[in-house]
């Protein structure tokens, strides 16, 4: 029960929404339900409601983590 | 014979269909004289008479007719008009027939703007002008305001096969390699970006056209194609699927194998569709001898609405008539039919 | 797409499969279940389950709201949308979901209902906002992840002094639901859970923040491993869970760290906990009565609560007899093992709350799984 998405943040705009973009296609959503939000970041958005923001280092962290285990041996 | 007595012009810019459209009067004919026959213009028409008469070579013909209730009626790359047209003219196409001409058939509803009415007519005309298919011969109906969409509208087309050409939806077999034309989902999502209540900005367009070009060359540089089909709604997982059970076959295609723009990809992953129910109107699927798909994969290249175009699976022998995929993570699912419509999700 | 590509690599997967392979002790076995229906499509879609080996087994937890919605709730909002004047508003998921006597809200508004698909809560809104003569309803369900937007939208409706708009409200909590499988009648019989350990939703838990799960863990002594949405964050999480379980922890792990903490969204939460409260007993469709488990609109804004508008009453209208998604939810059988699997019960006449929604167990591996039942796979040609 989660079809929340990755977007970019492209623009801000007023009453706490924003524009986003996935691949190419763009959507305004609200931002009412986080803070400290800035253009370029990129934000997990369901059913039109931006609900986190991605931290990019745990996200080079987490990646970085499935590369180290795929050393385990085969 | 000159009209004895002229109304006013009809009044494009401010006016609306109503009752008097449809009610075989002069109001009627004037809307038939001064929109659809100035648009359609062709000797046939001029005629003026409730039928197009004319010769055709012997040989085996093929009929096709569809109707157009697209909302809304004027999107990103095309419109209902231009959309009735290039349907028709590719499903007569798809037997690898030659497109002779079309009937167009339409209920107004009371109320329609006739400034739309209009544009829809003229892309009409433009659209069958590029594909060389005149249409012939139609008809008008109003109906009253609640009882239709804006328009609907009906195309009849005939086309005449080519000797030599044999293609039908039961002749797929395993070892025929299966091509499709171009990349996925572009009509669809373009619809869809225009619904307000999914609120999506695109640049993508619809790929509505006509492929009867694309066939032509197709059927003259491989006349041993067994399969052709145009993957429009339930996109290309019914139309394989469609195929599979025609042809009591199985099929395997591989997920990496299908271009897919980003803007749809980016659209479905908002929405929760999969490109592959998403509609196509101007992208066709073969099938044909193994040894021949190179050749074909080539010859639809070089032309420019097969420039996209690509070998995505082989056909196999199963008596379960599955549409299997190899993802790109590199398992295997089932590609089946489309419950219904796909609808937008949550979960 | 960033954060979603790097997330799907194909090559990854197969590395972090080998792991699990590698490390997954052949002397026992490893029941675990993925509590969330996004979770569960990511599995299907992906074929997550061939790259595991034998004695790793996924189980499809509740944690779908569309299938745990029981039909009495699908047919209230029925009623409310065959009321004159009313404009049903509802996700798209919910559309086909039969209610009692075959009715579904599409079939209601074939026959005349004016009921409208929304993408968003806000959407409903806007409807209601444009219909000052129509009473809008907006038909919310959902777990914690959809539950902030729905108490968004009231409170504007609030500000707003809207009169013609009001919620319906389904809204079911993720612990409350975990609790309930882990005290399942199968466990006071066998005195044991059948389940080993949890991945735990991704989305869900960026509201809630992983701290809710540590109860679980230490009380129940089941590891959790919450999980990111795409494929190789759900085979990471089984891998940190074999993990676990082989060195005997129980601890709550955060492998969807980009997006998930420990606290949450505390905005989110306390927009929430300001329109809603929890109701004392909620029907889950297939689980029977959760204590605790379901949220209702606060007093202070009764006025756009439609339970109280359209005094709905709530009916429980059981499943029919044969029908195994009780079991199916709490790990205890599978698909399979459902007599009506495939034949009474399809996706296109779906029985029960499994194969009522695309994340459903049933729906789920009739969708993506049942070839493998079959008695061939097909002559594979190199293409």
């Amino acid at each position: 029960m989660c079809l929340a998405l990755p977007a970019r943040v492209t623009a801000l705009l007023p009453d706490d929404m924003a524009v986003v973009a996935l691949g190419g296609v763009s959507k305004e959503i609200s931002l009412a339900l986080v803070d400290d939000v800035a253009e370029g970041d990129y934000v997990i958005v369901h059913v039109g409601y931006a609900l986190s923001k991605i931290d990019p280092d745990e996200a080079a962290k987490t990646l970085a983590l499935f590369a180290e285990m795929s050393t385990a041996p085969e | 014979m000159t009209l004895q007595r002229k109304g006013p012009s009809i009044d494009f810019v401010h006016g609306r269909v109503d009752l008097t459209h449809g009610g075989g009067g002069r109001a009627m004919a004037q809307l038939v004289e001064e929109l659809f026959v100035a648009a359609f213009d062709n000797d046939m028409l001029r005629q003026r008479n409730d039928q197009a008469s004319f010769t055709v070579e012997a040989g085996r013909m093929v009929m096709t007719t569809d109707g157009y209730v697209i909302s809304p009626m004027f999107f990103p790359g095309g419109d209902i008009g231009s959309l009735a047209v290039h349907g028709t003219v590719n499903d007569v196409a798809m037997a690898g027939a030659v497109p002779i001409a079309l009937s167009a058939s339409f209920i107004l509803e009371e109320g329609l703007l006739l400034a739309d009415l209009q544009r829809i007519v003229r892309s009409m005309a433009e659209a069958s002008r590029e594909a060389g298919v005149p249409i012939v011969t139609g008809d008008t109906k109003v109906v009253e305001k609640g009882k239709g969409d804006g328009v609907f509208i009906s195309t009849t087309g005939i086309g005449r096969v080519p000797v030599g050409l044999d293609i039908s939806g039961d002749k797929a077999r395993p070892g025929d390699v299966i091509l499709i034309s171009g990349t996925m989902g572009d009509h669809g999502v373009a619809v869809m970006s225009q619904r307000e209540s999914l609120g999506f900005e695109t640049t993508l367009l619809s790929d509505s056209a006509a492929l009867h070009g694309l066939v032509a060359a197709m059927v003259a540089a491989v006349p041993s194609i067994h399969c052709l089909r145009d993957p429009t709604r339930g996109g290309l997982a019914t139309t394989l699927n469609e195929l599979a059970t025609q042809s009591g076959v199985g099929m395997m295609i591989r997920e990496d194998a299908i271009p897919v723009r980003a803007e749809v990809r980016g659209a479905c992953e908002l929405l929760g569709l999969d490109p592959l129910y998403v509609a196509n109107e101007g992208k066709l699927i073969a099938i044909v001898p193994a040894e021949e798909a190179e050749r074909l994969l080539a010859v639809m290249r070089a032309h420019p609405l097969g420039a996209d175009a690509a070998i995505i699976g082989r056909v196999v022998a199963d008596d379960h008539h599955f549409v299997q995929m190899e993802t790109s993570f590199g398992g295997n699912r089932v590609v089946d039919w489309l419950a219904g419509e796909q609808l937008p999700r949550i979960c | 797409m960033k954060y979603i590509d790097e997330f799907r690599d194909g090559q990854l997967a197969r590395h972090i499969a080998a792991s699990i392979v590698a490390e997954a002790s052949p002397a026992r076995g490893y029941a675990l279940m993925e509590f969330c229906g996004g979770h569960t499509h990511a599995i299907s879609r992906y074929g997550i389950e061939d790259l595991l080996p034998a004695n790793v087994r996924m189980i499809h937890g509740p944690g779908c709201p569309v299938c745990v919605l029981p039909i009495g709730r699908v047919d209230n909002a029925i009623s409310i949308a065959q009321q004159p004047g009313v404009i049903l508003c509802t996700y798209g998921d919910l559309l086909r979901v039969p209610g009692s006597k075959r009715l579904s809200l599409l079939k209601a508004k074939a026959a005349g209902a004016d009921v409208r698909m929304v993408y968003s809560a806000g959407d409903s809104l806007t409807i209601a906002r444009d219909n000052p003569d129509r009473q809008v309803v907006f038909f919310a369900i959902g777990f914690e992840t959809t539950t902030p937007p729905t108490a968004l939208v009231i409170k504007q409706a609030r500000a707003l002094g809207l009169t013609n708009f009001s919620v319906f409200c389904n809204h079911v909590l993720t612990p409350a639901a975990i609790t309930n499988i882990l005290e399942s009648p199968e466990v006071r019989e066998l005195g044991t859970v059948p389940l080993d350990g949890f991945i735990g939703p991704a989305h869900v838990s960026t509201v809630i923040g992983s701290q809710p799960y540590e109860y679980f863990a230490e009380e129940y002594q089941k590891p959790v491993v919450i999980a990111g949405f795409e494929p190789l964050d759900v085979l990471q999480a089984i891998l940190m869970l074999v993990r676990q379980l082989n060195e005997g922890r129980f601890e709550v792990e955060n492998e969807f760290s980009r997006a998930v903490t420990r606290d949450g969204n505390r905005k989110a939460q306390a927009v929430v906990a300001e329109v809603f409260e929890l109701r004392r007993v909620f029907e889950w469709r297939g689980l029977g009565m959760v204590p605790y488990s379901a949220l209702c609109i606060k007093e202070a804004f009764a006025d756009w609560d439609a339970e109280r508008r359209f005094a709905v009453e709530t009916v429980s209208v059981p499943d029919i007899k044969a029908c195994e998604c009780g079991t199916i939810l709490r790990g205890l059988k599978k698909p399979v093992d459902c007599r009506l699997f495939g034949t009474v019960c399809t996706p296109e006449s779906p029985m029960g709350s499994c194969m009522v929604s695309a994340e459903g167990a049933c729906a789920a591996y009739w969708t993506y799984g049942r070839f493998r039942q079959s008695s061939q796979t097909p002559t594979k040609a190199s293409s």
